[in-house]
């Protein structure tokens, strides 16, 4: 693995290289046995703090399993309905009206300023007040709804930065053999810019998943991270226990998505056939990090 | 509808939650770039295990919900291993815990928006730098950071404005920001549409105005290339 | 202001509960939920021990529990045929509203905000605002001893405002999401009390994975009344009394007290009057 940004090693810089990886070692050894050893001492590793997670299977089926199944359920939703309707918002933001520019930009400038929580109270409040949506299912359209409006307005960027990024030659090209603007869109741009957003869209995913866990605290929303509670109120209040479990399912879960993602992006970039190529993350992330996410994948020095 | 308004201007601390929320914002702020600025370094290093451990920070940190980040400052760092952080009352504890977690969060993402920033550096700045001595430090302090920062300002906005709203989540361990504020009027009153429609709008003059300005500036020190 | 509005909000639960006691209302209303088919949807809490929790069989235990399953087969449902559906504390009142429930025993206490958008039943428990302590800490004698001490409630919470505003304005309040989060700190010695209603309490003190850890203080802080909660206006109000008023004579309040508070030596108030709201 090389780098443009140092040399390659000569005896000298492995020789610190080597200190530098055992001082590195030796610190991160001492904060380690210094936590375990602080866990020990307030009886946090005690093993009936932990117990249930190894011997009792219903700690599973009867908490984990179902908040899991939730999380997923609305992830899944929110992602499926939030890709179409974001593709909307991005290809009218590069609408040639300018009042549908300034609709849909006012639209997602508008949901992507508001913390999603606040978006989700108010559609449990807006279904129970103007639909008749059984109560059961409120708390997973209030979740779905406040998770589509946010990442929509999300993916919008991220569309809209796609379909910028790719060669104006493709836009002239399409326009000199006579097609009309949504032809241009449909059968040019948005194909080529789809498959080169794919891994910035599967990133995407990884923050609705963990979007999911706001759900639980205010309305009610039986996932994963909302499972700690009547977890740790039956196994005597192991809450250190159960939080580093749902933790261990969250990071497992969302890095089988990243690694899914990094390999969707290598395998784009390898079997890139047109011009337009994979619109690599990073170009995208330029407009579309809200936040977090579409981060760079793949690649473990820069430039390499 | 005006006088609700006012009874819960009176009779609450809007204008002190969201200060909390700025005070929590600024203090994250800063302190992620910091290290996330490390982190970014780290994981361009030529030392193979500080690559490695900033690769797992990230791909760990980045997958975990928040509200489990911040919980565990105050169960696990504070509680278990008695890191108060040189305060002695749960209300400073807690804020400054608040701020560690956000920080060690979202740290993870200035450090991918500053990597994907270092890509856009061109080969040839850094190979130059190289050829005239520099060593690695030298290289990434002097020539590709200042010029990967100018182009990732969009991108480090947008985390500065996540970071805004991720700061509702302080709740979790009793910082009393917006969001805390905010449950206590649900709990009191009965204008559930009405307080989330004021603390929508409290964020969105906290936000709007940051990505408007960063904007602009993302625009001013873009690097043309 | 805050005090103002204790005192006026005080004075006023007093004239209406004057009131109340001097008329128990209650209008038919043939639409009411709960008078069509057999089922019925009961809210409760989850995650309570000793009064509603969901034990990992999937099951339901607790006192709300028990007092509901006895209201619920006086008004002629079969256990089998109640729905148990989560009641957190802020969704009480939206659930009854919008019907989502037929009615709701989840550690709710009646006062006259609430009253305004639900009716009540009964009381059918008086608890009391009280603390929780390590069962070798005999530091706190009397509720004054508090000031100096670092208290933890859940964040937003009647207990929890109660302790800022009036209780122990000095002390230090750690707020948490859960009350797990508070025993946890408790059994780390960097909170010295958890306070909330004496019945939650004696419900966590009463798991067998704490037994003999935590105590009680005996403290009254506060005056609590278990109503078990209708839509308002429902004639279901009624009904619910004219059980509840059953489960105490026939001694079954009795049983379900010792049986989910018994083990934390909890000193409960004898059963309430119907109506008698100990304001």
């Amino acid at each position: 693995m090389t780098s443009v940004l140092y040399d390659v090693p000569g005896p000298r810089a492995k020789r610190r290289n080597v200190l530098f990886t055992v001082v590195f070692l030796v610190a991160l050894a001492a904060l380690v046995w210094w936590v375990v050893r602080s866990l020990a001492d307030k009886k946090q590793l005690e093993w009936t703090k932990w117990e249930p997670f190894f011997t009792d299977s219903r700690a599973w089926t009867t908490y984990i399993l179902p908040g899991l199944e939730n999380t997923l359920i609305g992830a899944a939703l929110a992602m499926v309905i939030a890709l179409p309707l974001g593709a909307l918002f991005g290809i009218a933001r590069l609408s040639d009206h300018w009042w549908v520019r300034g609709v849909a930009g006012t639209v997602v400038e508008f949901f992507r300023a508001i913390p999603v929580l606040i978006l989700m109270l108010f559609a449990n409040a807006a279904y129970a007040e103007f639909t008749d949506v059984s109560p059961e299912n409120r708390p997973l359209y209030a979740v779905v709804t406040g998770l589509v409006l946010y990442n929509a307005s999300v993916l919008a960027e991220v569309v809209r930065a796609g379909i910028l990024s790719l060669p104006a030659g493709q836009t002239d090209a399409s326009k000199a053999i006579g097609m009309r603007k949504g032809q241009m869109m449909r059968y040019v741009l948005l194909p080529q810019s789809v498959t080169a957003m794919l891994p910035a869209l599967v990133s995407q995913l990884v923050v609705i998943v963990k979007d999911t866990a706001l759900g639980g605290a205010l309305l009610g929303f039986a996932e994963l991270l909302a499972s700690v509670r009547p977890m740790s109120a039956n196994y005597g209040a192991n809450t250190i226990a159960s939080f580093t479990v749902v933790a261990v399912i969250f990071v497992l879960l969302n890095f089988a998505l990243t690694t899914f993602a990094s390999w969707l992006e290598g395998r784009l970039r390898r079997g890139k056939k047109s011009t337009g190529a994979v619109v690599g993350a990073d170009a995208v992330a330029e407009l579309a990090t809200p936040g977090e996410h579409v981060a760079p994948h793949g690649r473990d020095t820069p430039r390499s | 509808m005006r006088e609700i308004v006012f009874d819960f201007l009176e009779g609450y601390d809007l204008l002190g939650a969201f200060w909390v929320t700025v005070q929590l914002t600024v203090y994250s702020a800063v302190g992620s770039l910091i290290w996330g600025t490390l982190l970014a370094a780290m994981r361009a290093s030529p030392v193979p295990l500080m690559r490695g451990f900033g690769a797992g920070y990230v791909n760990v940190v980045r997958n975990i919900p928040l509200t489990v980040i911040i919980v565990f400052t105050s169960l696990g760092l504070f509680q278990t291993l008695g890191v108060s952080l040189g305060a002695d009352d749960f209300k400073t504890i807690n804020f400054r815990l608040a701020v560690l977690g956000m920080i060690a969060y979202t740290s993870a993402f200035v450090c991918e928006a500053l990597r994907s920033g270092i890509n856009t550096v061109p080969v040839g700045q850094s190979e130059a730098a190289r050829a005239i001595g520099l060593s690695f430090p030298q290289v990434l302090s002097l020539i590709v950071l200042p010029q990967a920062f100018r182009s990732v300002v969009g991108p480090l906005a947008n985390v500065l404005i996540a970071l805004t709203k991720n700061t509702t989540v302080a709740a979790a361990i009793g910082v009393a920001e917006a969001a805390t504020l905010m449950r206590e009027m649900i709990e009191n009153e009965a204008q559930l549409i009405l307080i989330s429609a004021i603390f929508a709008l409290g964020f969105i003059c906290l936000t709007l105005p940051t990505g408007l300005l960063l904007g602009w500036v993302s625009k001013k020190v873009a690097v043309r290339r | 202001m805050k005090m103002l509005k204790v005192t006026a909000a005080a004075a006023t639960a007093l004239a209406l509960s004057l009131t109340a006691t001097a008329c128990g209302s209650g209008d038919g209303d043939e639409s009411a939920p709960g008078s069509g088919g057999n089922k019925i949807t009961v809210g409760i809490k989850f995650d309570q021990p000793g009064l509603g929790l969901q034990t990992p069989d999937g099951k339901y235990t607790g006192f709300d529990v028990d007092v509901a399953t006895y209201v619920a087969r006086e008004l002629g449902h079969e256990p089998g045929d109640i729905e148990w559906k989560e009641a957190k504390s802020a969704d009480r009142e939206t659930l009854l509203e919008r019907g989502d429930v037929d009615f709701i025993a989840a550690t709710y206490s009646i006062n006259e905000e609430r009253e305004k958008k639900v009716d009540f039943a009964g009381p059918y428990l008086l608890a009391h605002q009280d603390i929780l302590v390590r069962a070798d800490d005999n530091s706190i004698k009397r509720p004054e001893d508090l000031n100096d001490k670092k208290l933890c409630s859940v964040s937003g919470s009647t207990s929890a405002q109660n302790v800022k505003t009036k209780l122990a304005p000095r002390a230090q309040l750690q707020e948490y999401g859960g009350y797990s989060e508070c025993l946890t700190g408790l059994e780390n010695r960097v909170i010295d009390a958890l306070t909330t209603d004496d019945s939650i309490l004696a419900g966590y003190a009463s798991q067998k994975e704490h037994q003999g850890k935590f105590k009680l203080g005996g403290f009254k802080l506060s005056n609590e009344n278990y109503g078990i909660g209708v839509q308002k206006g429902s004639e279901l109000k009624e009904r619910i009394n004219t059980a509840l008023e059953k489960m105490v004579s026939d001694g079954s309040w009795e049983e379900y007290v010792k049986k989910n508070f018994g083990p934390a030596n909890y000193k409960n108030e004898p059963a309430p009057e119907i109506g008698n709201v100990v304001r």
